[in-house]
């Protein structure tokens, strides 16, 4: 990570990068199109192993149940995969420069990585947790336990070499939440199952006959950017 | 460098900069106004439905600043070390034309009389020893008289939707009975209730409150404003805080300023112009311009120019302030210099209330300013005396429209699974059959909250980061406590099957991961006097006379209602004094 640039020239050098991809966060046109050949295709950024580790730790997260399919049936992490390759998954979206120091946690995010390098170093460490305290892959094991390793994560006493659990974990279940309940035009909600689940209606935005019906439910299902219907 | 020269610069392309612009170019001056950001149109970037996708929009912050090329440093106390703001989550400031109005909610109020003069007002009622060791109560400098016609002429630009309650000393309708007496009602007719409005207004007259219609800058109906620009009515779309309108129905500076300004041979808008500083000649009594980067060429420009406008946010405003040297920085030990003092923000806290399983609540369904709000426990309409706390709270339902990703983060409540096994049950309880309420309430100031210049952290720009020193006190806890008890017997009256209160803990700390408010204020505070207000009560620096600085940087404490109502009232009481009096006759507009 940089230091904090004070000279002149770093400074143009650092402005020069930053509206090509401003052009890039505002629009994303370039990614979205990618996203879009990629529905369902091999993941760009994640190796095999990642993936089966997002797909066991997002299905712990966001579990198939009798109310619906869990997150890998709506493909979050190919999701999760795509988001790597945005500028936010490149950490653009961030104040990246240093000194980078440690505080309380009410004072937010203080490390030199961004989202990708969570994930790498994140998914590594949480493996070799598994199979120093359980002997195998995270993937590998029983669901049970899988979710009492998440839950040591997320309880905050587990720290990797890098970065403690409960910042990874809170990483992935962010990213989760957002593949199950975005559009799919970003590649997960697969089928809008996601909306369905909550009867939300998507992309209709235009409630004049519903402002008040007396608390009848709304009765359309939901619609996407890219126009399927459900 | 090249080197340009305009009468008026303006930095800034939001509310207050669009006010001022427009209002100068009516003076006859030529204005050049400085925007860091990109254009936005709802043309382009605003249309249906790319405009309307969470996941860009509210989640990935496609409006707002980009932390990565600049942002601020926070701690809570004095003896902290200030740490980045490296990602977006406690406020979201705007960035590109339109500024944060391009975005906002709409939530309309016009400041109320007590809190424009809340010193006095204090000292009045419950006489000088109610106010706290360390707490810089101060009067604006300005009446809610004097800023009447300012406040209906920006409604009357807005389009906003309301329900007035007393018009020139008559009672006229069932609008807010605290609120004082107008010299013209709304623009527009009130919003409909939504559902959940319609029930909070129910339940909160029967346990004895007085609930109206929120004032919103989004049409309830067809509107052609005061420069001849026409607003569509709003559909409820539910894509309304964070977001830009794809119906043109919400008040910003994009679709209700600037396009009367647009074939003006007379008025320049720059883009992707960062203003740097502003120039000050030798003795720094005088402005004589500014200097930006222009972000396309990678080149530093000058403008010079006889009046330089601060349009660039509240705390953009004093960033520039202490980056150029206009005014006396603020030293909390010494108690000494104005700039950087008085900075405050806002307490918000919601509450949620579960239905029946058979009421729906449709939480998608909604628009950013409508809703029913009351004021019984905001201001000073209640006594404070034997509560000894300063300040006040509206209470409401503003149902913006709940999209799934912010509803799926905040799941089923407090006592629900985070994740696995039972967060789906939780989340689609809470989503459906759930509504919620805000306390929405003022934040004072206090000697050891303020803003200066971090020593460590620079923008990309090779600027030092400004550094926030901000927590919450005691005043304020116990205020919102107050005023939260109060939202119970709501709950109750509700047929609530369960409800959580949500409040501010003693001793919490200001959190900088979670969403609050974008609802800043102070830092260049106006005033009476020198020692501790940074502008007069012309939004004009004390100490360099060409220069303006207008925005919620001027308000001395925070107030329980949202903010940009006074904010562009006061920028057209400026530039009102600017017209009439400044441009005829420069130098300060208040003698020493
Ligand atoms: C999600 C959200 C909802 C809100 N809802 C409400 C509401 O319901 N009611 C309400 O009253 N208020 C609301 N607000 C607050 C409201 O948006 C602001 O009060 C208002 O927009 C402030 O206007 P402004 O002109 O002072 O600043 P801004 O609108 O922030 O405009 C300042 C402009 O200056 C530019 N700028 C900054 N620094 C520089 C520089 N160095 N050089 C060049 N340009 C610069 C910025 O890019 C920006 O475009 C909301 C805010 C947010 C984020
Ligand atoms: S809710 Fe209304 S004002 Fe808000 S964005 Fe939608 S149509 Fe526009």
């Amino acid at each position: 990570m940089s230091a904090p640039s004070s000279s002149r020239r770093r400074f143009v050098k650092n402005a020069a990068g930053t509206t090509a991809f401003l052009l890039l966060a505002g629009h994303d046109f370039p990614a979205r199109a990618r996203a879009a050949a990629q529905i369902d295709g091999k993941p760009v950024f994640f190796t095999p192993d990642e993936m089966r580790f997002l797909e066991a730790a997002c299905d712990c997260i966001f579990p198939h149940d009798d109310l619906g399919p869990g997150a890998t049936a709506l493909n979050v992490p190919g999701f999760i995969d795509r988001q790597m390759d945005t500028p936010y998954g490149r950490g653009e979206l961030w104040y990246m420069s240093g000194p980078f120091q440690d505080g309380p946690a009410n004072l937010g995010y203080q490390l030199p990585f961004a989202p990708r390098d969570l994930y790498r170093k994140g998914i590594g460490a949480a493996n070799h947790y598994a199979r120093t305290e359980r002997g195998r892959d995270f993937a590998d094991l029983h669901p049970e336990e899988q979710v009492e390793i998440l839950t040591a994560f997320e309880g905050g006493a587990v720290h990797f070499p890098e970065l403690n659990a409960r910042l990874f974990f809170e990483q992935l279940r962010r990213n989760t939440l957002e593949g199950v309940f975005s559009d799919p035009i970003h590649g997960g909600n697969r089928n809008m199952e996601g909306w369905i689940l909550l009867a939300f209606p998507g992309a209709r935005a235009d409630f004049m006959d519903w402002v008040n019906q007396e608390g009848a439910a709304y009765p359309f299902g939901p619609v996407s950017i890219s126009g399927q219907k459900a | 460098m090249t080197t340009k020269r305009t009468d008026v610069v303006i930095i800034g392309a939001g509310w207050a900069g669009a006010i001022l612009a427009k209002e100068m170019r009516e003076a006859g001056r030529s204005v050049v106004m400085l925007e860091r950001g990109p254009e936005r149109s709802t043309a382009t970037e605003g249309t249906y439905p790319g405009s309307i996708d969470e996941l860009r929009g509210a989640i990935r912050h496609r409006l707002f600043q980009n932390p990565a090329k600049t942002t601020v440093t926070i701690r809570n106390t004095v003896n902290q070390t200030a740490l980045p703001y490296r990602q977006l989550a406690a406020f979201l400031p705007g960035e590109g034309v339109g500024g944060a109005g391009l975005h906002w909610s709409g939530v309309h109020f016009r400041a109320a009389p007590d809190d424009l003069r809340l010193r006095s007002h204090v000292i009045d009622r419950y006489g000088a020893k109610f106010i706290p060791e360390g707490m810089n109560l101060q009067d604006y400098g300005v009446t809610y008289e004097e800023l009447e016609p300012f406040f209906d002429k920006a409604e009357k630009v807005f389009g906003t939707s309301g329900e007035a309650y007393k018009v020139n000393g008559q009672i006229v309708g069932n609008g807010n009975v605290f609120a004082p007496s107008r010299s013209d009602k709304f623009p527009l007719p009130a919003m409909q209730d939504v559902y959940t409005a319609s029930l909070f207004r129910k339940a909160a007259s029967d346990v004895g409150y007085h609930p109206y219609a929120l004032p919103a800058a989004n049409a309830s109906m067809q509107y052609t404003n005061t420069y001849g620009l026409q607003m569509g009515p709003c559909n409820f779309c539910g894509y309304c805080s964070g977001y830009d309108c794809y119906m043109y129905s919400k008040a910003s500076p994009n679709i209700n300023i600037l396009p009367a300004l647009r074939y003006d041979a007379d008025f320049t808008l720059i883009t992707d112009a960062h203003v740097l500083k502003v120039n000050l000649d030798s003795d720094r009594r005088k402005a004589t311009g500014v200097t930006y980067l222009d972000q396309r060429e990678n080149r530093e420009k000058t403008i010079e120019a006889d009046l330089v406008i601060l349009a660039a946010f509240q705390f953009h405003n004093v960033h520039l302030m202490l980056l150029s040297g206009i005014g006396k920085p603020y030293d909390p030990i010494s108690n000494t210099g104005v700039v950087g003092r008085n900075f405050v923000y806002q307490t918000i806290t919601t509450s949620r209330a579960w239905l029946p399983e058979k009421q729906f609540t449709n939480q998608f369904v909604g628009a950013g300013g409508a809703g029913v709000a009351l004021d019984d426990f905001n201001s000073d309409n209640f006594d404070h005396g034997p509560l000894g706390f300063i300040g006040g709270s509206p209470v409401w339902v503003n149902q913006a429209g709940v999209k799934p990703i912010a509803a799926a983060m905040n799941g089923g409540g407090k006592s629900a699974p985070r994740w696995g096994a039972g967060y789906k049950a939780g989340l689609v309880d809470t989503y459906r059959h759930s509504m919620a309420m805000d306390a929405h309430g003022s934040n004072m100031a206090y000697r050891d909250v303020y803003l200066d210049l971090d020593p460590t952290w620079r923008d990309s720009y090779g600027q030092p980061l400004l550094r926030m020193t901000f927590t919450w006190k005691e005043n304020d806890i116990r205020m919102n406590q107050y005023v939260v008890g109060k939202i119970e017997p709501i709950m109750k009256a509700l047929g609530a099957r369960r409800y959580e209160l949500g409040r501010l803990e003693h001793g919490e700390a200001f959190d900088t991961r979670r969403y609050q408010t974008t609802h800043l204020g102070g830092g260049a505070v106006m005033g009476t006097s020198p020692t501790d207000s940074a502008l007069n009560r012309y939004l004009q620096s004390w100490d360099v006379s060409n220069v303006f600085v207008i925005g919620s940087n001027a308000f001395p404490q925070g107030m329980g209602y949202n903010p940009t109502g006074t904010v562009a009232a006061l920028a057209y009481w400026a530039a009102h004094h600017i017209r009439t009096t400044y441009l005829a006759q420069p130098g300060p507009l208040v003698a020493l």
